[in-house]
């Protein structure tokens, strides 16, 4: 019988989006049997098109050209500058986008539910979404985690 | 080395190389040989661990001028 992963991919920023993909359309590579619910901020890897940012702002880890203060962070622009920088370095170095990794994730059968409470929470609606996803609640995600082999917090 | 397919992984970063070798060996039937080529250094052991666990047959993997070549027989 195939392995089981169950992810919870719970953050939307651009850093934090990948881990739960890449894990995901491997494991499947894997032959594993895999499934993602998306809560939270999460939820936002899941719409039609996907806006995730970079913060630098209080992120002392990242790597920066030149070091800069957190004041100098939060000016208007510093995030949307961080992002398109950390974007064309990913494209440079042969690094998937998010969007290509989440279609070979669901061509690799990787089952993706989005976190129904979320989608009241943050009114969005379901046509908001891609196709081929499941919406449902902590009970679904148990129903297959509790069987897994593999379970992340991400 | 004889092969019957080959994969151009050459500038594609982790883990688009294993993805990539997975489409290809599944249009392919057992006991043919797929030649991939990777310039992603991780791939090495990637495709070794890959092999392992999926039951492929890591025939052969070199290295020349930073590119990573690799012979995978396909599980019967």
């Amino acid at each position: 019988m195939a392995k089981k992963l169950a992810i919870i991919a719970s953050k939307g920023t651009l850093d934090w989006a990948y881990p739960p993909f890449i894990l995901a359309s491997t494991a499947a590579a894997l032959d594993y049997e895999v499934q993602i619910f998306f809560t939270f901020y999460g939820l936002t890897l899941l719409k039609k098109e996907i806006d995730a940012q970079i913060s630098p702002l209080g992120n002392p880890a990242m790597p920066m050209p030149v070091p800069m203060p957190n004041l100098v962070q939060m000016l208007p622009g510093m995030e949307s500058m961080a992002t398109m920088m950390m974007k064309q370095k990913m494209k440079d170095k042969g690094v998937a986008s998010l969007p290509e990794l989440r279609d070979l994730c669901q061509e690799a059968g990787v089952k993706m539910i989005a976190c129904q409470m979320t989608v009241d929470l943050f009114d969005f609606k379901k046509e908001d979404f891609i196709e081929g996803i499941e919406f449902g609640g902590a009970a679904t995600f148990f129903e297959f985690a509790g069987e897994a082999d593999v379970s992340l917090f991400i | 080395m004889e092969f019957d397919k080959e994969l151009d992984a050459r500038g594609l970063n982790c883990p688009l190389p294993i993805l990539r070798v997975k489409k290809s060996l599944a249009e392919m039937t057992g006991g043919q040989v797929l030649k991939a080529v990777a310039t992603d250094s991780g791939s090495v052991k990637d495709f070794q661990a890959f092999c392992r666990q999926t039951g492929n047959d890591m025939l052969e993997s070199s290295e020349a001028n930073g590119e990573y070549i690799f012979f995978i027989r396909k599980k019967a």
